[in-house]
This record gives C-alpha cells, structure tokens and sequence, in this order.
C-alpha cells in the first residue's frame, strides 16, 4: 500500500519518471513498478501524465480566470448534472464543488480578457440552473501544484558544511 | 596565524579541510552544491509555530543549566521509546547548544594532560581539534570500506595503549554513512570493558537509519556506566539553526559536565528549548516523512553513482554517500576542484575527514531528487572525461 502511495507521490511530482527511475528510488523491481502503475491507471487514479507550463514564458497568449458560479441543485441530481454540463465546454479547465458563499468553482482559459467575458455571458450564464457569476481574472501566477513560478525561497544554507 | 599572543595548542590546530573549500566554492557562480551537512527541510511548522508562541508569552529568560525539566523528560522519553534507553530526567540528562557542545563537554569532562583518545576515521571534523583543545591526544582508528566502515575488534586493539582513555563512537557516521548494528557493537564491547574506556558515543544522525533500528552502544548490558551518550535536533528534526542537542549520561558524568556547561555556557536557548519539547511529542509523523525521502534518495544516488562507474559503499544511516573516486588517479582534492571548475558541481574532498579519506568524496543528499538527478547527469559528463 504504501509503496503504491510512493509511485503516485513520485509521479505526481515528476510524470517524466522511467520505470527504471522509480524502481531505483524505491527500491521495488521494475516490473513491480510496472504492474503497479498499469493498476493505478486502470483504476482511473493515475489519469493523465501532464506537464506544468508557464505560459507566461512562451509566445502563446493564455489569460485564465477563475469564476464563481451559484447555481440551483437538481431534484436528485445534487450539484453533479450541471457541473458536468459546464465542465462540457474545451474552455473550462477545471471544475470543483466547493464550500463557502458560491457553489462551483470554475477556471476558464482564454486568449483575451474579452474571450472570456464573452464565454461567461454567452455560454456559462444563460445555462439553466445558473443563478449568478463572478469572474476574478488571475493576473500572476506564484505557485502552482507546489511548484513556484517566481524564483521561489532560495536554499539558504550554506554551500559546504561539515 | 602568526599573531604570537595566540596560544600554541590553537595556533597547531590545523586548518580545515571543509573551510578551505568553502572559500573555493563560495567564489564560483551558478553551482550545484552536494556539500552540505545539514537537511533541506524547514524545521516542521509546530515546531517553528511553538518557538512564535512561547516568545510571545515572554520566554527570554535563562533555564536551569541542566535544561528545562519538561525537556529532559521528553527526551527521557524518547530515548527509551526509540533505543529502549533508560535515563532519569533529573539526573542523567542534560540539554547542550547542539551535538558540538556535547561533543566538547564530553571531552573535557575526562580528559588529563595526554590522555588518549581514539578517533575512528573517517569521521566528523570536530572530534580531533576538540581533543586537542583539551589537551588530549587523538589516536586515529582507521576503518576500512572492505569492513563496511566499522570499527572491528582488531582495528580498537590495535591502537589501544597505557594511556587509552575513551573511544568516540560517531555512528551513523559523517561522512561514509555507515552504521555499527548491534552484533558489530557486541564485538567490540568487551575489549571496551577489558581496557576500562569510556565511550562517546555521537548517535546526532540515529534517526537517519534505513536498515532496521538504530541501536546505541548503552542499551547494552554493562555499558551504561561507561557510555556518554551525545544526541540533538539538528539532523532528525531538521533543527540545525535552533543549537539544540542533549547528553545522557550516569549522574557522575553529568554532574561533572555541567560544571563546566554552567561556567561557559549557562543554558541552551529557552525557546529552542521549548520548541524541542514539541517535536519530540508532536514530530514523530515529520520525521518518519523526511527520514522517507532521504531513504529514497539514497537509493537513486548511489545507483547513480555506480552506474557512472563509480564504486560506491552503500550507506545504511545519515545523508551522505562516500563513493571511491580512485580509479579517477585524482587526489580528492584535485577531484573535487576539477569537478567545481569544469562541471560547477560542489562536493567535500574525503581527505577533509581524517586520514583514510583520500581517494573519496563526500557528497550530500539532502537535495530535492530533482536537484540529484541534474548533479548526477553532470558528473556523468565530468566522468566520462577522466575516466
Ligand atoms: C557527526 C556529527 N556530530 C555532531 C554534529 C553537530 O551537530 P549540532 O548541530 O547538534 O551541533 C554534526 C553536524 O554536522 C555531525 O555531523
């Protein structure tokens, strides 16, 4: 069991990991590590392998923003049809129930601010259930899935030590 | 040092082997340093948070000498708890600034005019300038990478004399990573008791074990008596900055050590001390986590290291790796410069840890496995030139 959570957690920090890496790390055979990994990802827990890109840094325009949605649950269907039917659209990135004063927590990607708008007012605000919207542009990203995307704290230990 | 009010013993105190590289390593740019001896993470939030907090109630006073009582229970505790030790918190432990002060307490608390003390090798840096310091004699005690580092009843016979007065027992070590178990202990105990030593016994990176439990040198029979045990926060608890370490000892050695603590150094810090008192309680899951990653990473540089082609012993304790750089032909010194100035890598020439260490390199692993793994692609590209 816990070397199983050790491969996710290796994963989850680095998808680029060979088998041969893992197995080395943790000191299981390679085709334990194999086998293990086939599980997980017919089990749906390992579901895609994904890179974090600052696309800050590239030429490609990306604006995302973050939309609170309030919403009316469905007669025995909870939260989960229409956060399905709004996670339908390529523009919404994620898509999360959540506690507090709004429902859903929705992130939109797009190429402008404008795009965005136009996506929240003509497709995300019309759809049936929907009571209101409030959309906050991020405008800097600082850390992200545990990874800084500013420098970050440095190590401030001294180089060599005893 | 040619200033002639300095007296004689600190003038011959040679310098350090560590000191002279850090002043190469703190002039170049853009490296990746594998050279320290202290662990990457952040001393954990309780910790950290009991520290604020008992600041903020107006902690800033002295404690008794002997440390706070609530402390030296908890350490009471966790010596038994974790090497089935049994020490009275009132009387047979004290709480030191850091493993160091232990080390130097230990020392003066039994050392006459020239009094020998055996110093196995490689090891920590301080052991030897700290029985100069009380004008003792270090007495180095090769071991061997062919003995997995330990000490054999041999190699402790072989330097035991009239004047033989205590064994420094640094184990899991800096800088090989070996640790003694208990049948390597249980070899040399009695040539231990035989001769009348009394042993010191550094266990600061007990913690760091990955190859069954730490067991230390007084949990067996009839050693208790003669064993010093030296302990702390820096390494387990990633506590380095906080000076916090501790001494268990029989009532004599303490009482005698803290004659001279109460003189040079009164207390250890009230609110490390404090915060000491959390970690041991509340940190057991933190530790278990780091002592994890540390296990992992070893595992992935020693592979890496062999596989570049480097004989490399495999450590079972601490973070630190001691592969053989002698099939390079290179000094350890002349490896390790190179390896700075052509691959801007920084890793602590072997030699700087006693003789016996030429021909080895210390490298640290308290790094993310990503920082590992990119130190570890250089050094392939800087091997595969000498090789
Ligand atoms: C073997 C050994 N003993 C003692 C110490 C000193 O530790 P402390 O921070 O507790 O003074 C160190 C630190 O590097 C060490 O490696």
């Amino acid at each position: 069991m816990s070397k199983k959570m050790d491969i996710i957690e290796l994963l989850n920090e680095n998808s680029r990991l060979t088998d041969n890496q893992i197995s080395v790390i943790t000191g299981l055979s390679e085709d334990e590590v194999k086998e293990i990994i086939k599980n997980l990802e017919e089990e749906k827990v390992l579901l895609k392998y994904s890179t974090l890109v600052n696309w800050e840094k590239t030429e490609k325009e990306v604006v995302r923003a973050l939309i609170d949605v309030r919403v009316t649950p469905q007669q025995g269907q909870g939260f989960n049809a229409i956060a399905e039917r709004i996670g339908q659209y390529d523009e919404v990135k994620s898509v999360s129930l959540i506690s507090g004063g709004y429902d859903l927590s929705v992130e939109v990607e797009g190429k402008t601010m404008k795009e965005i708008a136009i996506f929240v007012a003509e497709r995300l605000a019309p759809i049936d259930g929907v009571l209101s919207t409030t959309t906050h542009f991020i405008l800097k990203r600082y850390k992200q899935d545990g990874v800084f995307f500013t420098d970050g704290p440095e190590d401030k230990r001294l180089v060599v030590t005893p | 040092m040619n200033n002639k009010y300095i007296s004689d013993v600190v003038k011959n105190i040679p310098p350090s082997g560590i000191r002279k590289f850090f002043d190469l390593v703190t002039n170049s740019r853009d490296i990746i340093s594998l050279g320290v001896g202290e662990p990457d993470f952040v001393t954990p939030w309780t910790v950290r948070k009991e520290a604020i907090d008992v600041l903020d109630r107006g902690a800033t006073t002295y404690t008794s000498n002997l440390g706070l009582l609530e402390l030296r229970e908890a350490v009471s505790f966790f010596l038994k708890n974790h090497y089935d030790l049994n020490y009275d918190a009132e009387n047979e432990i004290m709480i030191t600034v850091g493993a160091s002060e232990a080390i130097d307490l230990a020392l003066r608390c039994l050392i006459n005019n020239g009094d020998e003390v055996l110093v196995p090798v490689p090891s920590y840096v301080s052991y030897s300038p700290c029985i100069e310091l009380t004008r003792g004699v270090p007495i180095y005690v090769p071991t061997y990478e062919k003995n997995n580092f330990i000490i054999t009843p041999d190699d402790l016979k072989s330097k035991i004399t009239s004047k033989t007065k205590a064994l420094i027992l640094p184990y899991p070590n800096n800088p090989t990573g070996a640790i003694m178990k208990k049948e390597d202990l249980e070899a040399i105990k009695d040539i231990i008791i035989e001769h009348d030593l009394i042993v010191i016994s550094d266990e600061i990176y007990s913690e760091l074990t990955y190859d069954g439990k730490h067991v230390s040198i007084a949990s067996l029979p009839d050693m208790k008596e003669r064993t010093i045990v030296l302990n702390g926060f820096s390494k387990a608890f990633a506590m380095t900055g906080w000076r916090l370490g501790y001494i268990a000892a029989e009532h004599s050695f303490i009482e005698a050590m803290n004659k001279i603590h109460q003189y040079t150094t009164i207390c250890a810090p009230i609110m490390a001390q404090y915060a000491g008192i959390k970690a041991i309680y509340e940190c057991e899951d933190d530790i278990e986590k780091m002592r994890k990653t540390y296990d992992q990473r070893r595992r992935l540089i020693v592979n890496g290291f062999r596989e570049i082609g480097f004989g490399c012993f495999e450590p079972k304790g601490a973070f630190y790796i001691f592969p053989s750089i002698k099939k390079t032909g290179l000094s350890s010194q002349e490896f390790c410069e190179r390896l700075l100035k052509e691959e801007k890598i920084a890793v602590v020439p072997g030699d700087a840890f006693g003789p016996g260490g030429d021909g080895y390199i210390r490298v640290s692993y308290a790094y993310s496995i990503d920082k590992i793994m990119k130190a570890l692609e250089r050094i392939e590209r800087f091997a595969k030139k000498i090789f």
